[in-house]
């Protein structure tokens, strides 16, 4: 086997500040809470200190939304539409610059973050600007109008990607946004926020606040926050549907799951390797949607290990800068606890757990990539959500036994089935209770596609047409 | 059921029960309450549904789920249908059954929920092409989205016995879903009497349970209910109790439809059918 030579990307390319304030209102200010650091999990080096917006600041956040919401709503959508083409160019000008910063920042290989993230947070910008004047053939009757103010809270695992998720369709429906970024992955947000300036998007109409739960608390359950949009744990989820319980507030979630992938015995094997380990190793297992858990055609499952466990041992774990890199960064520590904490308990539970040799960085997060084999549908390594490069594997025999331990879940935002028989793959597809179905690939995205859950994954979905529907009255 | 009728003759009156899993059991706690007509005369004894018979339900409802999602569109149509031919051809009972509940111009109230079952029928097949969707996603991908039902949906019923139950019911079992309701706690009588339609209408045993009762009471056990994927919030009159419910709604993260108060005779739009639809998306590559 030929070895790679290190190919490390440039940090050059993005100067980070020693610190940053939030944006409000157009304008870089200081926060009122204790300000928080934010580092680099690869080397645990700090990269910034970053400000905590407090419940004034975010209140101030809210109030300069408002103001804007005015001019924002009441422009004609031709003209909201050129702002969002302009910010989607800037992106793309700008967007090695962005790649490099969301590696640093989030942990995540430098050529995912260069050839999935960045690609389609532009893509998503492009998109919702072209709806942004055609609002009234989206199949909501004419003239739909915005809420208002949208509070969004989004999470670490796709920083700037989950912004342009929340921001596009918001701002192109004519509403304004407070979005608060992760707490251990601001920057990509505030160089976003720079991007609006350059834009010249009028002040107040993107305010971005920093922060962790509390910063995140206060935009949810600010009075004046018409929208609330959530990206992030099943368990935040629920407190936030708790909290806005009876407000009246149009609220959509996009929480947990623990996807099945499922294996029949006519799939094209190597195809489905590959799928296998792009649906649970890309971005360490970060991904709500991962395929966590295999469920593979008892006939076929000894030679499917053995092909997955040759390729897992191909696999380059290490500097999320080198271009060469498959698997970078777990992206905090405490998200490192929790994926060893529920791998020991997947072994204490009698799984058998198996990573490849693979020699981990000395300093920073890292997990290497793991499979569990042996797992019964009662083991917490086959109910919780990991959101790590962690995968259990079960078996089935019949196609009917496959739909009933995929489906066998309070979570139901994806799937994956692997066949070569067309109509067995729409027969799965049929009764696989999950809001992404991928079959024969997975882990695909694009703004044209609506995304998001069913049951405890959340409600409403995020791009397409029906991507509209949570940014209007309707 | 007339005074110069029962003069004449004294009347066989109906036992107004429960609808769970297309049977008519009275409630397991043995209780009922008396519903008396809007001048205050007695009218019947209504069965008072306990937290085990909306259990009860909702697992009727569950089992129901799989065999009525997976009907074709079709045959939801003709089904639904079929109700509004049940129900023309027991006009007169309901319109007399309104009128003593105090629902005035009855006859109108009847022949508007007859039409009413009959536009939901016709959604049946054309819901999906209205809500779904083909995207052109940048790649060799297809990709289409389509709706699908929530699952099992609690509806709490409005105040208005007939026009208004029909509205709430129809949406949301034209598209697959299977539902608990909670009757009209004030006038009930009119709920089971459309029961015996349903159950007439080859609609499918659990496809739709009917509960009568405490309002009060049996909302708050659904709105908890782990099992129960959604909640129609149309007959909360009471913002407290509202507010209760959605806080329980959020344990499972329920969808929750709670409307503003409505014209029963005006275009009732989507909403009530799209509340309670999931948007599927399927990829597949595309390739030689």
């Amino acid at each position: 086997m030929f070895e790679y030579a290190p190919a490390p990307e440039s940090r050059d390319i993005v100067d980070i500040k020693p610190s940053y304030g939030l944006f409000i209102d157009g304008e870089f200010v200081d926060g009122t809470g204790a300000p928080f650091k934010t580092i680099n999990p690869a080397t645990e080096e700090t990269l910034a200190e970053v400000a905590t917006a407090s419940g004034e600041d975010v209140d101030r956040a809210v109030q300069a939304a408002r103001k804007a919401f005015g001019v924002w709503s009441a422009m004609p959508g031709s003209e909201r539409a050129k702002y969002l083409f302009r910010i989607a160019r800037i992106i793309q000008e700008r967007s090695r610059e962005l790649a490099v910063l969301e590696t640093l920042d989030n942990g995540k290989p430098i050529r995912e973050a260069r050839d999935v993230d960045l690609p389609l947070v532009a893509a998503h910008f492009f998109y919702y600007a072209g709806w942004a004047d055609k609002l009234d053939y989206a199949g909501y009757g004419p003239g739909p109008k915005p809420l208002g103010v949208a509070g969004q809270v989004i999470p670490w695992n796709f920083p700037l990607l989950m912004l342009a998720w929340k921001i596009a369709p918001a701002l192109a429906c004519g509403n304004t946004v407070v979005l608060k970024p992760a707490e251990t992955t601001p920057l990509t947000a505030l160089l976003f926020a720079e991007i609006c300036r350059q834009a010249e998007l009028p002040p107040g109409v993107v305010n971005i606040v920093t922060g962790a739960g509390e910063t995140g608390a206060a935009v949810v359950n600010h009075p004046d926050v018409n929208k609330v949009a959530f990206t992030g744990s099943t368990e935040v989820g629920r407190l936030i549907a708790r909290n806005v319980a009876g407000s009246g507030k149009k609220v959509t979630l996009e929480l947990g799951g623990k996807a099945a992938n499922i294996v029949f015995d006519d799939a094209a094997i190597d195809q489905a390797v590959e799928g296998i380990v792009n649906g649970i190793f890309f971005n360490q297992g970060h991904v709500c949607c991962a395929g966590s858990r295999l469920l593979v055609q008892e006939s076929i499952a000894e030679e499917l290990l053995e092909s997955l466990k040759r390729r897992l041992s191909l696999l380059r774990l290490g500097d999320p800068m080198d271009k060469n890199t498959d698997i970078g960064a777990i992206n905090s520590s405490t998200q490192l606890a929790r994926v060893r904490e529920l791998s020991d308990i997947g072994e204490a539970e009698g799984a058998e757990r198996w990573s490849p040799a693979c020699a981990l960085p000395e300093r920073g997060f890292w997990f290497p990539p793991t499979i569990f084999t042996g797992v019964a549908q009662s083991h917490r390594i086959a109910r919780d959500e990991v959101f790590g490069p962690v995968l259990a594997m079960l078996t089935f025999r019949t196609p009917a036994e496959a739909v009933e331990k995929a489906n066998n879940t309070p979570y139901g935002l994806s799937a994956g089935v692997w066949t070569e028989k067309g109509s067995r793959i729409l027969w799965m597809a049929d009764r696989l209770r999950a809001g992404v179905v991928w079959a024969n690939t997975f882990n695909k995205f694009d703004p044209t596609s609506p995304f998001g859950g069913y049951k405890e994954s959340g409600y409403g979905r995020e791009g397409g047409r029906h991507g509209l529907e949570a940014y209007l009255d309707v | 059921m007339s005074k110069t009728e029962a003069a004449a003759r004294l009347a066989v009156r109906k036992t107004y029960k429960l609808y769970i899993g297309g049977a008519f059991p009275r409630s397991e706690s043995g209780r009922s309450y008396p519903v008396t007509s809007s001048k205050g005369e007695f009218l019947a004894n209504a069965s008072k549904a306990s937290r085990k018979d909306a259990r009860d339900a909702v697992s009727a409802a569950r089992k129901a789920f799989g065999g009525w999602s997976g009907a074709t569109a079709y045959n939801r149509g003709q089904i639904l249908y079929r109700i509004a031919e049940m129900l023309e051809g027991r006009r007169a009972q309901f319109v007399a059954e309104l009128a003593e509940a105090g629902t005035k111009k009855a006859g109108d109230v009847v022949d508007a929920a007859i039409d009413r079952l009959v536009w939901y029928a016709g959604w049946s097949d054309k819901i999906t092409s209205v809500a779904g969707a083909a995207n052109p996603v940048a790649g060799p991908y297809f990709n289409l989205s389509s709706p699908e039902p929530t699952g099992v949906v609690a509806v709490i019923a409005p105040d208005e016995p007939l026009l208004g139950l029909v509205s709430v019911i129809a949406p949301v079992i034209v598209t697959g879903n299977t539902c608990v309701v909670v009757a009209s706690e004030r006038a009930p009588l009119p709920s089971i009497t459309l029961a015996e339609v349903l159950a007439t209408s080859d609609l499918p045993g659990g496809v739709v349970n009917i509960l009568t009762g405490s309002v009060k009471e049996i909302a708050p056990w659904l709105a908890a209910h782990m099992d129960v994927n959604a909640i129609d919030l149309t007959g909360v009159a009471d913002d407290d109790l509202a507010v209760t419910c959605e806080q329980a709604a959020a344990e499972n993260l329920k969808r929750v439809l709670r409307p503003a108060a409505a014209d029963w005779y005006a275009d009732p739009g989507l909403k009530h059918m799209t509340a309670f639809l999931e948007t599927k998306t399927v990829w597949h590559p595309t390739g030689i």
